[in-house]
């Protein structure tokens, strides 16, 4: 019996960490799928309420469609925030989801960031995701980032952790999609300025030829009555500070 | 102690520790498996576990640590229980698992700048079952000099 003692002890301490690794492996998935699945809903005018950055009265709005895990995105971010800066309260920038398919994390860094919006703080996870993208885009575990972030944050990591895989997030990244394609969306980044698709590259100049132009054309009132995106509403806390 | 029964004491401590390393890399691997973050004092558990390093062709590092424990494990057993055989691979393990582990010690502190403690847990285990492999031969050789001295 001694000469079988070790295999018998070999084979149970195998059995047992198998055992336990699926025992913990199925109730953290428990844990993290959280509640039933639903179909998302779909909107016409993309998802609301709007991500808006600036003032609601502004002359001048750039709405963008973006995918977090886009390179050209994040140098554009860095545009769009010098852009900010230099207009001030003549300018207001809108966020819309695009995450592209050929981008693995690209859905759940949007995901991410709409969970991070409902807890007032898409900008700051907006601007974090962007200013990380070299370092999360290459992760093997982006949710463990996505985490750190929300914690650096302040957020509920709990709830963030919750939001970012529930449906009523994943029905907003969808929406703002299916707005986009409505829209005649490809690419990202796609800008548009005061509804107008702006070709060509989105270089510092040329985004501050056309805001100048768009300037030109309007008044803070007259685009208030004729602009085809919905009244802003701003989220607590998210105004740029 | 005579020389056999000192090599037995030294197998089964080995063992011991393969099972506590076999523990903490079997937690990670699950946790990698889910996506879950793994929660630690300083945050950076998440830098490390999160990074490229973390998964070789999508498989969690943990799990070839958890492979490579159970194999010290079985090995170390059956050399407590006489296997001569069983000596030679646990050696060839723990030196697979001292330079694995050392890489990865100079990625955490060079590459990543952030440690994480159940990496670091591991890392120690690696080093206190390099020292038994290395010991036991030395020492139970000392002894047995001693021994026959007397």
């Amino acid at each position: 019996m001694k000469r079988y003692l070790p295999f018998v002890i070999i084979a149970a301490v195998a059995l047992l960490t198998v055992g336990a690794g699926a025992i913990l492996y199925r109730a953290k998935q428990r844990a993290v799928a959280g509640g039933g699945v639903t179909r998302p809903s779909t909107s016409e005018t993309g998802a609301e309420p709007l991500h808006v950055r600036g003032q609601p009265g502004a002359p001048v709005t750039l709405e963008e469609f973006g995918d977090f895990e886009c390179p050209s995105c994040a140098a554009t971010a860095q545009v769009i925030g010098k852009l900010e800066h230099d207009y001030g309260p003549r300018l207001r920038v809108v966020w819309r989801n695009f995450p592209l398919a050929m981008h693995a994390f690209a859905l759940e860094a949007a995901l991410a960031a709409e969970a991070a919006g409902l807890q007032g703080r898409f900008w700051e996870m907006h601007d974090l995701l962007y200013r990380n993208q070299a370092v999360w885009s290459k992760a093997s575990n982006v949710r463990a980032f996505f985490n750190m972030y929300a914690r650096s944050l302040g957020l509920d990591v709990e709830r963030f952790a919750k939001d970012s895989a529930s449906e009523e997030v994943k029905a907003r990244v969808v929406s703002d999609g299916q707005h986009g394609v409505s829209r005649g969306v490809r690419n990202t980044p796609t800008i548009f300025i005061n509804d107008r698709e702006v070709r060509a590259s989105f270089s510092p100049e040329r985004l501050h030829e056309v805001i100048d132009a768009a300037l030109a054309e309007r008044t803070p009132k007259a685009f208030g009555a004729d602009s085809g995106l919905p009244p802003a509403k701003i989220q607590p806390g998210e105004g740029r500070k | 102690m005579t020389r056999p029964r000192l090599q037995t004491v030294f197998y089964t401590i080995a063992a011991l520790i393969a099972l506590i390393g076999l523990a903490d890399s079997a937690y990670l691997t699950v946790m990698h498996l889910t996506g879950e973050d793994v929660l630690c004092g300083s945050g950076d558990c998440s830098v490390v576990l999160g990074s490229v390093y973390a998964a070789v062709r999508g498989i969690p590092t943990a799990a070839f640590g958890a492979l490579a424990y159970f194999a010290v494990f079985s090995s170390a057993l059956l050399a407590a229980f006489g296997y001569t055989r069983a000596r030679i691979f646990l050696t060839l393990v723990v030196a697979v698992m001292f330079g694995v582990t050392l890489w990865l010690l100079y990625v955490q502190a060079f590459v990543l700048h952030a440690f994480c403690p159940f990496c670091l847990l591991s890392a120690a285990l690696t080093f206190f079952l390099a020292g038994i492999v290395v010991a036991t031969p030395s020492t139970t050789l000392e002894q047995s000099e001693g021994e026959s001295s007397h």
